[in-house]
């Protein structure tokens, strides 16, 4: 077992007449709008690569159009993709026989979707239950364990509800449950949260990233929501028409956007949430003071930013006793007030 | 997120559908060059009248004519070398078979008893049963009380013999239907091989179907049966694969994505979803088969057909009335049974509830099994009893009814009757019949190409070639007359009843159970009221094929103009557009692509009307049907009224059609068209 759970190569995905013949060739290389005029095909996935760290979560973000949902269907080829190379735990995906895929369907991954996909004809526990039936489950099994899921996904009592009677969260937390209960290594969310209302939306974030505390799965998340994948990701994938932009830690993507594409998407970001110290430091200079308070450089700015309005002299960051470079009010108050200027120090 | 989880629509057609007006230029001037058309057909009708009009007198043949005559002979002879008419012979006799065995069940006296194995009271008890079981207990009482009302209008025989001929058939279809229904449903190769076959055979009047049916099968229940269930197959076919394919494609992904197979795929997720439209499905079959087991009486059909067709030829209003009341009393319980039962299907019943059902059910059983035993021990309880005696009563009322408005109100019957005959019926007929065939002919084809472009040409110069191959060609036109004239009135009708249940909440509320009930009634039932008003004319036919038609296209006009978008109207509104304005600047024209949908929907009930229309009056080619049944010397010229009718159909059709999809790839065209009906209907 490596330490890679998901391994993303060249994929391509391509709409229309003779796709296969685009991945590769010069037609490749062409935007969107000039590959639709001249082929009549649509690159909804061009040319993507990146890899998922175990326990990662690893969010993909786009406006719509951009190929995320494309993107996340193709790694179990519930899209077959046009060319590429997907790897997850170590087996190639796209190699895999109609029968090993349906394996790897069953046991490894599992997916949520944006808008449930539950059988209104059944219970919640079968909805639940459904992934170990299956795979072939006896009844009663599949029902102990599914009363478990029911627990941790916080549906306790909704056993013997139908979805058409539950809330839109409540049903997401069905699909959420019955995506757990076949304990799978990966677990995929296409934009699972959009079709909820904002408070329940927050619920909802915060019961994954309780999730993920206590089953410390791969997520990989596709959201158009760039707070969402703030809040949720580990790592970052924006998508822009089909192709990745940049790939980044949330304090990357805000702090060092990779083009204009990235920074309009985060212009409107309060960046005191998501930058840390490394972001805003500066070297010292002659005269600056260096017997002030010390902070890691991953503290979040506002949260660092208490300490130093109160101190009196500039803050040192601070890694491994080395010292990084220091921070005082003004560079903070740039940051809160000033948000324009941060991209500057940012790039610094 | 369309173009990521689908593919996308080819970028020219997706592009022109997102802009409104500026594509009405064409349409526009295709109408003037439509009027042109029509214009140089009126002024050359003049000089030529009567020339080349390819007259053929009642009793004449063509040599065509008197081979499809003779080929029923040579079909005849060839049986007992042909596997394959033996084969048919066969299922015939199967068939034959299995219904008598029903009959004597519980319609025909089952010998030696002078009376059938289940009386009366058996059956209604079992019929009520089931009803209860399916549909609940109104509907139980509407069971019964529709069987207690068959026999008290003293057509309990006729009535379970129609019941028998339905429910074969629909059995049948069922059986073979829901697996292709199925197979469609999850395969597009199947859809595009199947969904032409079923557009070609649900174009067709029930009418047609008939006669060659007597070609292969020797008339009889038999014959009433396979050609009710032919008819009554594409319901349940398009239904089904309607509902397995309208399973949300997320749903079926995220099947897919928990490692789903296919087989389960179909057993756990798409079946049990298509339920309900599949029971929608068998609702939309047994009314189908309902209505051609009726008309199966010319093919010699046990059941209520005959007594109507009976009292219709002799023009006797109250014996016709009374025989289609009771097949409106049927259309209504199976339609009212069978939609409470689809609805009663995705309901979720607590567990109360369904122990009280159990013992209810088991309660009702019992007491359905002793109805049953009764039922044999006892006379008055196997054959109907006399008394009480509905039927002639309401006889005689239908009869009164009938006298009172051709003694009384023939002013104004005859003053609309005229008005309609000369001012629009007559110079319509002249034109269309009187004229030069190559001129008409010629008017057709240019038409096609205007109205549907220049695909349908073939299938125009195909259609034309085939009426004067029959041989036809003036009864074809005047067919043609009555259905252009019944189809303008319908669409008069249509578009302001339409229109004004579109606007108001209170109107539709009101109109709708009225058209739902209409349209379950076997078409041949709205002949009785037709012919009690306006006696045997070519008008009766129109009137009824009116009546038939209205429903169906003042439904699809009225949706037409709810689909139209509110934001648009609200921003006329705020605009200050006054009702009139919006009526007529927003919502019709943007509803016209429903309206021409509606006008052929309206179109093809009007023309299967029109020649059934033949029985009373309406002459031509649905005279000639009826002709080829009952004289033996004529039976081939029926065939060929047949094949004309069918090519006058496909033709219409295809220019209905045409109107309102042009532009559009064919498949996809008629599979909206009839996906938007079958919603309809649903």
């Amino acid at each position: 077992m490596t330490d890679t759970a998901v391994k993303v190569d060249d994929l391509w995905k391509v709409f229309g007449p003779k796709a296969s013949k685009i991945p590769g060739s010069p037609d490749g290389a062409l935007s969107r709008e000039e590959l639709r005029d001249k082929t009549g095909c649509v690159a909804a996935v061009k040319d993507v690569s990146f890899e998922v760290k175990r326990g990662e979560v690893f969010v993909v973000m786009g406006l719509s159009g951009s190929g995320k949902s494309t993107l996340v269907r193709c790694l179990t080829r519930l899209i077959e993709p046009t060319a590429g190379r997907v790897v997850i735990d170590d087996h190639d995906v796209l190699k895999m026989s109609e029968s090993s895929l349906r394996r790897l369907r069953r046991n490894h991954v599992a997916m949520v979707f944006q808008h449930f996909g539950l059988l209104p004809h059944r219970r919640v526990i079968d909805n639940i239950a459904y992934g170990l039936e299956v795979r072939g489950v006896g009844r009663k099994d599949r029902h102990a364990r599914a009363s478990e899921i029911l627990d941790l996904v916080g549906l306790t009592g909704n056993a013997m509800s139908y979805p058409d009677q539950l809330s839109g969260g409540m049903q997401q937390r069905v699909g959420l449950g019955r995506a757990l209960a076949v304990d799978p290594s990966l677990l995929l969310f296409d934009e699972p949260f959009s079709a909820l209302d904002p408070l329940i939306r927050r619920d909802m974030q915060n019961e994954v990233i309780r999730l993920h505390h206590e089953v410390r799965k791969t997520m990989i998340f596709i959201t158009h929501d760039l707070q969402e994948a703030l809040k949720l990701g580990d790592r970052i994938l924006i998508m822009r028409d089909g192709e990745v932009v940049q790939v980044g830690t949330p304090d990357e993507v805000v702090g060092a956007p990779a083009d204009g594409y990235v920074r309009d998407f985060v212009s409107e970001v309060p960046k005191s949430h998501v930058l840390t110290l490394k972001w805003v430091m500066r070297p010292p200079s002659d005269g600056d003071a260096l017997d002030g308070p010390e902070l890691p450089p991953t503290t979040v700015v506002q949260k660092a930013a208490r300490l130093v309005l109160d101190s009196d002299k500039p803050i040192k960051v601070v890694e491994d006793g080395r010292l990084l470079g220091i921070v005082t009010d003004e560079d903070i108050l740039r940051v809160i007030v000033a948000e324009d200027t941060v991209q500057e120090s940012g790039a610094a | 997120m369309s173009v990521d989880t689908t593919a996308p629509a080819p970028p020219g057609p997706a592009t022109k559908e997102q802009q409104p007006p500026p594509v009405d230029d064409g349409p526009d001037r295709r109408w003037w060059f439509v009027a042109g058309v029509l214009a140089i057909l009126v002024v050359l009708s003049f000089p030529l009248r009567g020339v080349a009009t390819l007259p053929l007198a009642r009793s004449d043949l063509t040599d065509f004519q008197t081979w499809l005559g003779e080929l029923s002979d040579k079909l005849e002879n060839a049986r007992d070398s042909s596997a394959i008419l033996r084969g048919l012979d066969k299922i015939s006799t199967v068939i034959e078979n299995v219904a008598v065995f029903l009959q004597e069940l519980i319609s025909q006296p089952a010998f030696p008893r002078p009376v059938p194995e289940i009386g009366w009271l058996g059956v209604l008890a079992v019929a009520t049963w089931i009803a209860l079981a399916v549909a609940g207990w109104r509907m139980a009482v509407l069971t019964g009380v529709s069987f207690a009302l068959f026999g008290m209008l003293g057509y309990w025989t006729d009535s379970m013999d129609t019941l028998v001929v339905t429910f074969m058939a629909v059995a049948i279809c069922l059986v073979i239907g829901i697996p292709i229904g199925i197979w469609m449903g999850r395969s597009s190769r199947a859809t595009a091989v199947i969904t032409p076959v079923l557009d070609g055979l649900q174009t067709l009047p029930s009418f047609v179907y008939l006669l060659p049916i007597t070609l292969f099968f020797s008339i009889g229940v038999a014959a009433a049966v396979i050609v009710t269930l032919i008819y009554a197959l594409p319901p349940v076919i398009r239904i089904t694969a309607h509902g397995i394919r309208s399973v949300s494609t997320e749903t079926i992904e995220a099947m897919q994505s928990a490692g789903t197979s296919r087989s389960q795929m179909l057993r756990k997720v798409q079946l049990p979803m298509a339920r309900r439209t599949i029971i929608v499905g068998v609702n939309q079959t047994i009314m189908a088969a309902l209505s051609m087991a009726t008309i199966a009486a010319f093919v010699d059909g046990p059941g209520l057909g005959k007594p109507v067709i009976k009292a219709l030829e002799s023009l006797d209003v109250g014996r016709a009335a009374t025989a289609g009341l009771c097949l409106v009393i049927m259309a209504i319980m199976l339609d009212r049974v069978t939609t409470a039962a689809s609805e009663r299907s995705v309901a979720i019943p607590t567990d109360r509830a369904k122990r009280t059902r159990v013992i209810v059910l088991a309660v009702g059983a019992v007491v359905a099994v002793a109805c049953v035993i009764l039922s044999r021990r006892q006379l008055n309880l196997a054959e109907f009893p006399d008394k009480p005696d509905l039927g002639t009563p309401f006889a005689k009322l239908a009869d009164n009814v009938s006298s009172f408005f051709t003694d009384n109100l023939s002013g104004l019957t005859n003053g609309i009757k005229d008005a309609l005959t000369y001012g629009l019926l007559n110079p319509l007929q002249t034109l269309l019949a009187q004229s030069p065939w190559w001129l008409v002919a010629a008017t057709l084809l240019a038409l096609s190409v205007l109205i549907s472009g220049i695909r349908s040409l073939l299938t125009s110069i195909v259609c034309i070639g085939v009426l004067l191959g029959t041989g036809l060609w003036q009864d074809s036109m005047v067919t043609l007359t009555m259905t252009l004239v019944a189809t303008i009135l319908t669409m008069v009708l249509a578009l302001v009843l339409g229109v004004w249940m579109a606007q108001s909440r209170a109107v539709d509320l009101s109109i709708r159970p009225i058209l739902d009930a209409a349209q379950v009634v076997p078409p041949f039932v709205y002949l009785v009221p037709a012919i009690a008003l306006f006696g045997a004319t070519r008008f009766t036919a129109i009137v009824a094929a009116m009546v038939y038609a209205s429903p169906v296209a003042i439904k699809l006009v009225c949706d037409a103009i709810r689909g139209v978008s509110p934001t648009v109207v609200e921003a006329a509104q705020s605009a200050g557009s006054n009702r009139w304005q919006i009526i007529t600047k927003v919502q019709l024209p943007m509803a016209r692509k429903g309206i021409a949908l509606a006008t052929n929907q309206g179109m093809l009930y009007v023309f299967s009307m029109v020649v059934i229309g033949g029985l009373v009056g309406a002459g031509a080619l649905g005279y000639l049907v009826v002709a080829g049944f009952s004289q033996n010397e004529l039976y081939g010229k029926g065939l060929a009224a047949g094949i004309a009718i069918v090519a006058l159909a496909i033709m219409l059709d295809r220019m209905a059609q045409g109107s309102s999809a042009r532009r559009k790839p064919a498949g996809n065209k008629s599979r909206s068209k009839w996906a938007r009906i079958s919603q309809l209907v649903g």
